[in-house]
Parts: structure tokens; C-alpha cells; sequence
């Protein structure tokens, strides 16, 4: 028989307020197999865990039923409490009488019972709890990087610092990412390759990363602690290891193709590295455009290539690697504005966006540094700059501010006065949102220093007219409509998931919002968690972001990551599926349900008149099993058992609540 | 100013008749830089919606902007918040006639002289409202 405690927690008023404790201790003490009812303020205190502790020596209690808040809260410390007084920690049960109860209900008169029932099925489980033991699992001390922008390469060498193996997956050729692509950062305008580069050059000298360009994730499997990843390198065409990177093979290329990395403003050869400052500074053949490729001719390439690293037969390889643990750092893209007519961009080569403007400034960039119209070569004077295009937006574009346009196109309205100083800038803004060290000081130094026009309003149209082109604008703030003659336009497009962003969590499991950006596990406590164990995210991937924010959740991420491969062994998932293989008719339904792949068939032999029958059974793996209990609920036998929430169990609950 | 009291009368009579609420704008006045008419209007688009947000009942009702207003719904296609402020004019002219006028007349009770004095906007709402 069992020898079961049950503990109520006032929880201070906030059950308390609500919920009758003394009535509900007394009717506790009369559940069958109940042989102690106690109460406490605080019962997750210590003076209540020692309550708890006391109480199971005290009175030989085999079982505990705490009446307190959400087992996602405290579930943990009461179980551990059990364990310290020699219980098995499974045979506690959390009566959630919190949030189930006491919080959504206003009458104390109609909270109590209720609070009562909850108990009372809490004791009827609990009666039936088997001590379970809790698995240890593996941890394979190697790290997978997704992305290997600033966050991908901040996290790898923070967790190769800490000594771990980490391997960056990245699709371009090149590290870097976006930050690449950047001529100046705000707010200290310093030279974005001049801090980025030393760190792509530390990882790729770093004995404990390892880069795998070009490439992208095929699949992962697996868990935490043991992820089973194929990275799929798509082939390069030219062997790593000769290519010495002299860059003899794209100068003498014939066949051109738009640069990704400089927004298609400029060519780049089919044989190419994306920028100068490239890691690995190994090119890449883009099969599509090389002529060898369409025509079967051409080589030049493998002709002129001085260590023969040219390799057309190159095939796709696929890495099959063990991973303890997983950060998702695959950054953002910039939204398409064609979507808004009323801006016309695409129609006319001085209408930009951001990110393309940025590029003119950049020494290697289409226009060689000079701040030019595209249009005509010529410097403009006259640029406006408009905000939220796309952002804050909920009819057409993303509901978010982008939290990055307000600074980068001060930045950019900064720069450009520096470069041609008789431009003039003009911001047509909503907000100037400027959260974050030293970044007001600097969109003031925009505005009052560098002569740039704030207009607080929005912009209808742009048309060109003669040789320019004409916005026609507000300024709320003077009620005044306001055209301005300009000789380009520069729009902050707003940033936003990768296209891709929902494939590479199906991949990897992890879930997103509904902009496609990837969820944290909680917005406050576990920001670069995910739902699922061992996977991190880091950097704009999960919201948009600037540098500072994304270096310091990347370093936030190789902690976890780190902290996780610093195990020798893993808890593992007490709560797994159990088949009773006697009962199983083989339908085989709960492989199909099973998000984590843990079940298999398996072939038993049974004894049956007298003779031996060969059956096909379903087999739960527990060390994949997440006891998440779908095949427990598609079972049509009610063969399959989740051991701590067995079907014995959860009936018993029921028929406690409707007694 | 009446900013204490967003819930005017006018107010409330427009969020009625539009289905819109003026207090879901940001003030981003994409609205009057995308309307083709603001040279004849004394208040912009944007700022008929912000005297809706204060609650700015009686200087509204001397703006002639409402009446101006061409019914294009560029300013609806532009706005990013999805207000329909074409939608809103409609209803404030609506609001209008009800709070100043009341509910005097049919178009059966309108002389010539009063047809010809009525803004053409007028008599497209009382269509809308009689056709009901």
C-alpha cells in the first residue's frame, strides 16, 4: 500500500487568495493511500523543501504530491528534494494548482474544489509511479557552426579557445557574411574588413575549427550530445589543397556572371573568389555560367592554372560528422522593395537600397569607391534616404522595426558627406529609434554636424524628371508636402528571415516566429536556447540585429555550447516510451507518428502451439525516445506505455477528477 | 481641445461607420505625401487622423479636407497600417452631416435650391446611406 504525503503551497496569496489550503490539507488527508497532508507559505523555499524532506522521514512516505505552481517551474527542485530524502525522484508528483487553478479562477468557493480534484487525481497517479532511472547519454566534444558570418566565427572561436573541435558550414565560398559586404560600422565608423578579417584569418588558422565552405546541410539526426549531421560540400572545382590562390584562373576567365556579393551591381567571373579578402582564398567554378560547363569548351582556367588545382570532375561530397552540439548563425537577407511601386526601385539605377549603396563606398566594390550615380558616373548632390521601407509595416511588409536602418543610414548620410562634401542628405524617417551605447550621440553628429535633413514623414512617389529624380514627400511635423529634387535615393529595406530560414529549421528542428525568424527557448531567460536541446541560435537569424548585439549572443551561444561539451556524460529522458512487445499487433502506426525517429520494427519469436511464430513488433530506441507520448496516443492496442504517464496512470487521474 | 476624450462623438460615430480606428496610425503621414489632392485640403491626411486621436472634434468639423478628399484610396493602398483612411474620410463625412445636421431630411425633402448648395460628396454618402 502506498505511503503517500501530500504538500499545499500558498505560493504567498497567489494561491492562497484563491484556493482554501486548510480545506484543501484536510481533504487530501482523506485520498486512499494518503498518510500525511501538510501545508507551507513557500514550499519551493528551503524551510519547505526541508518540510517535504522532513515529513517522508518522519512518517516512511514512499510518495510525495506537491500542490504548487507549474511542474515547468519547480517540478526539478521538489524532485530533487525527494531524492535527498532517499525517495526516487519519479515518485513525486506536481499537483499544478497555480496556474491550472488558483490564477484563472476568481471565486474561492469554485477554486477549491477544483483545487481538490487536481490533488486527488495527483494522489491516484502517484499511487501507481514506478522509480525510474534516468539514462546517461554521450556528449561528442565537437561543435557544428551553421553560418559563418560574425556570429558563426565569434562562436567558433570562443568554443576553439575553450578547446573543443567546431566545424563552421558555411554555403558561400567565403566566410564573412554580411559583415563583409560592410564598408564602415557605426557607431565608430571603423573599417569593416579591418576588424572582421583578422577574425575570419583566426579562424581559418585556429587548430580547433575547422571550415567547410561551399557547403550546406543535408540532414541532421539524433540528439543532443549526439547530433548526426551530412554536410553536403558542393564541389568546388578546384582542388583546395594545390590552389595557392595566385588569381591567375579569374583574370583570365572569359565568362562573366552578376556578383552576389556586390548585389549584382557589378560582374564577377565564372572562376571566382566573392572580395579580395576571402577565407578560404580558394575559388569557386559557378557551373552554371562557365563556359566549359554550358559548351564543353574553354579550360582556360586549367591551362593557366600554375599547380593544376583546376578539377572539373570534382563531385559533390557529402561529410557524415557526430555533433555534441549545434549553433544556428545563418543571418538575414534584405527585403526586395520592387513590392512597393510607389519607390520604383528596379525601374531606375539610382534608386537603391541599403545595403547597395554601401558597396559604392567600398575600395573593391562595383564603382571602385566612388560615391557615383550609377546612372551617370557622376556625383550626386542631392541623396534622400528613406526609413521603414518594408519595416513597420503590417499591410505589405514585415510588422517589425529593423532596428539597424536609423543607424546605418546616419552612417551612410555621414560617410557620404565625408566622400563628396557637397552632398546634401535628406532622412525621411517615421521614428529615429537609436537604442544602444553611443548610437544617439551618433545620429545627433548626422544631423547637427553633417548637415543631413531630417524630415519626419513618409515619401508617395519618386518619378524621374530630366535628369533626376522627383520625391514627393512629407514633413508631418510642419504639415508640409515637400519634393525634393534628388539625384538618388537610397531605401532601408528592411531586413528579414533567409529565404530559406524554414528548411534549415526543419532540418534541424528548431522552431520560428512567424516572420521565419528562429525562436528562442524564452525571450528573457534562455535567449540563444532553442526548444530543442543542444541547438543555439545566434546573430540576425532569430531577429534582426546589429554587430554588437549579435557578437555578444554569439559569445552568449559557445557558452551554452560550451557548457554542454564540458559534460562527460548527459541526463537523458527518463520518461520514454515502453512497448509491451505480447500485446503489439505490428500495425506499426507509431513509427509514422514519431517525430524523433526512435521506433523500429523488429521481428520476436513466440512460442504457439507448441511450436515457434515469427511476429513483427514495434521497438522503442530510449535513447532517441523524447518521451513526447504520440505513439502512445496513436497505439490502437494501448500497447505502448510512457513510462512516468502510463496509460494506467493517466485513467486513474481521470477517474480521481470525476469522482 | 478636447484631448482628454478620444471617445467623441464624432469619433465613435466614424469608427461605426468606417469600421476603422484611428488610433491603430503611427502619424508615418505616408497618407499625405501619396494623396494627390493635399494643394486644396487646410488639413493634411495625416493630420484629419491625429485631430481624430485627440479627440479634436470641433476644429475638424471646420476642416474642409474631408470634403476634398477624392475617395482615390491611394492613401488606403500606401498606408502601412493598413488603415483604410478613404474609408474613414467617407465615415467622417458621414459623421458629419449626422452630428452637425441630424437625420432631417430623405432626398425627397431637398429643394433645387438645397440640391444645388449640397457637396456632390454629400449626396454620395446619402446614396450609400439610403441604398442600405
Amino acid at each position: 500500500m502506498a505511503r503517500t504525503g501530500v504538500f499545499v503551497c500558498h505560493c504567498g496569496t497567489n494561491i492562497a487568495g484563491t484556493v482554501d489550503i486548510d480545506q484543501s490539507v484536510e481533504a487530501s488527508r482523506g485520498f486512499p493511500g494518503v498518510v500525511h497532508a501538510g501545508e507551507y507559505r513557500y514550499l519551493c523555499s528551503e524551510m519547505g523543501q526541508d518540510l517535504i524532506k522532513n515529513a517522508i522521514e518522519e512518517h516512511n512516505l514512499d510518495r510525495v504530491v506537491v500542490g504548487t505552481c507549474s511542474p515547468r517551474m519547480h517540478e526539478n527542485t521538489f524532485r530533487k528534494a525527494a531524492a535527498e530524502a532517499g525517495l526516487n525522484p519519479y515518485m513525486l508528483e506536481v499537483a499544478n494548482i497555480r496556474e491550472h487553478c488558483s490564477w484563472v479562477h476568481r471565486e474561492m468557493d469554485e477554486a477549491t474544489p477544483k483545487a481538490i480534484a487536481l490533488l486527488r487525481a495527483a494522489a491516484a497517479k502517484v499511487a501507481l509511479n514506478d522509480p525510474l532511472d534516468i539514462p546517461e547519454l554521450d556528449v561528442e566534444k565537437r561543435a557544428l557552426i551553421i553560418g559563418g558570418g560574425i556570429a558563426g566565427i565569434q562562436a567558433a572561436l570562443d568554443i576553439a579557445e575553450a578547446g573543443y573541435v567546431v566545424d563552421i558550414v558555411e554555403r558561400e565560398p567565403s566566410i564573412g557574411g554580411r559583415m563583409a559586404q560592410l564598408e564602415k560600422t557605426f557607431p565608430t565608423l571603423d573599417c569593416s574588413a579591418c576588424i572582421l578579417t583578422p577574425k575570419m584569418v583566426e579562424a581559418a588558422q585556429h587548430p580547433n575549427v575547422n571550415l567547410i565552405t561551399y557547403s550546406e546541410i543535408d540532414e541532421v539526426k539524433g540528439f543532443v550530445g549526439q547530433f548526426d549531421v551530412k554536410i553536403r560540400q558542393k564541389a568546388r572545382s578546384v582542388d583546395s589543397v594545390k590552389c595557392t590562390g595566385c588569381g591567375i584562373c579569374w583574370e583570365k576567365c572569359p565568362s562573366k556572371a552578376p556578383s552576389e556579393f556586390e548585389m549584382g551591381m557589378a560582374k564577377r567571373k565564372a572562376i571566382y573568389v566573392p572580395f579580395p579578402q576571402a577565407v578560404p582564398n580558394v575559388p569557386v567554378i559557378d557551373r552554371d555560367n562557365c563556359l566549359y560547363f554550358k559548351k564543353g569548351r574553354c579550360q582556360i582556367c586549367a591551362k593557366e592554372c600554375p599547380p593544376e588545382a583546376i578539377d572539373f570532375e570534382q563531385q559533390d561530397v557529402v561529410i557524415e560528422r557526430r555533433y555534441g552540439a549545434i549553433i544556428v548563425a545563418t543571418g538575414f537577407d534584405q527585403l526586395d522593395p520592387s513590392i512597393y511601386g510607389e519607390y520604383g526601385y528596379g525601374q531606375h539605377p539610382d534608386i537603391l537600397t541599403g545595403l547597395e549603396f554601401e558597396r559604392l563606398f567600398n575600395a573593391s566594390g562595383p564603382t571602385g569607391g566612388k560615391v557615383v550615380r550609377l546612372s551617370d558616373g557622376k556625383p550626386p548632390r542631392n541623396v534622400v534616404f528613406i526609413q521603414c521601407i518594408g519595416s513597420r509595416d503590417k499591410a505589405r511588409g514585415m510588422n517589425y522595426c529593423s532596428k539597424i536602418c536609423c543607424m546605418f543610414t546616419a552612417k551612410q548620410a555621414i560617410l557620404l558627406k565625408e566622400k563628396v562634401p557637397d552632398a546634401r542628405s535628406y532622412v525621411f524617417y517615421i521614428d529615429v529609434r537609436t537604442a544602444g551605447k553611443g548610437y544617439e550621440e551618433f545620429q545627433r553628429r548626422a544631423a547637427e554636424e553633417y548637415d543631413v535633413a531630417y524630415l519626419r514623414g513618409q515619401v508617395g512617389k519618386i518619378f524621374p524628371e530630366e535628369d533626376h529624380l522627383v520625391v514627393h514627400g512629407v514633413d508631418s511635423l510642419s504639415g508640409k508636402i515637400v519634393e525634393i529634387k534628388a539625384d538618388m535615393v537610397v531605401l532601408a529595406a528592411a531586413s528579414i528571415a533567409r529565404c530559406d530560414a524554414p528548411e534549415v529549421g526543419r532540418k534541424v528542428g528548431i522552431n520560428s516566429d512567424s516572420y521565419h525568424f528562429f525562436n528562442e527557448a524564452h525571450p528573457k531567460l534562455r535567449p540563444v536556447e532553442t526548444h530543442t536541446a543542444g541547438v543555439f541560435i545566434a546573430g540576425a537569424c532569430q531577429a534582426p540585429k546589429d554587430i554588437p548585439d549579435t557578437v555578444a549572443q554569439a559569445s552568449a551561444a559557445a557558452v551554452k555550447a560550451i557548457g554542454l561539451l564540458s559534460k562527460e556524460k548527459l541526463q537523458g529522458e527518463a520518461c520514454t516510451a515502453e512497448v509491451i512487445q505480447d500485446e503489439c499487433s505490428g500495425c506499426l502506426n507509431c513509427i509514422a507518428v514519431c517525430p524523433y525517429t526512435a521506433i523500429t520494427e523488429v521481428e520476436i519469436e513466440e512460442r504457439h502451439h507448441g511450436g515457434t511464430l515469427k511476429r513483427t513488433v514495434a521497438q522503442v530506441n530510449p535513447s532517441l525516445c523524447q518521451g513526447c507520448g504520440s505513439c502512445t496516443a496513436t497505439c490502437r492496442s494501448g500497447s505502448i506505455n510512457l513510462k512516468g504517464f502510463t496509460n494506467e496512470q493517466i485513467l486513474a487521474e481521470v477517474d480521481a477528477i470525476c469522482l | 481641445m478636447s484631448a482628454a476624450a478620444n471617445k467623441t462623438r464624432l469619433v465613435e460615430e466614424m469608427k461605426a461607420q468606417s469600421g476603422q480606428d484611428p488610433s491603430q496610425c503611427f502619424q508615418c503621414a505616408k497618407c499625405s505625401a501619396a494623396c494627390p489632392v493635399t494643394a486644396a485640403m487646410d488639413l493634411l491626411p495625416h493630420q484629419v487622423i491625429r485631430y481624430l486621436q485627440m479627440g479634436m472634434e470641433e476644429e475638424l468639423l471646420k476642416s474642409k479636407t474631408p470634403w476634398i478628399c477624392a475617395s482615390c484610396f491611394t492613401c488606403a493602398a500606401r498606408c502601412p497600417r493598413d488603415l483604410d483612411l478613404a474609408r474613414m474620410m467617407e465615415g467622417i463625412r458621414l459623421s458629419m452631416l449626422r452630428c452637425r445636421e441630424g437625420n432631417k431630411f430623405g432626398p425627397a425633402d431637398l429643394t433645387p435650391e438645397q440640391l444645388e448648395k449640397l457637396p456632390q460628396q454629400a449626396l454620395v454618402s446619402g446614396f450609400r446611406k439610403y441604398n442600405k
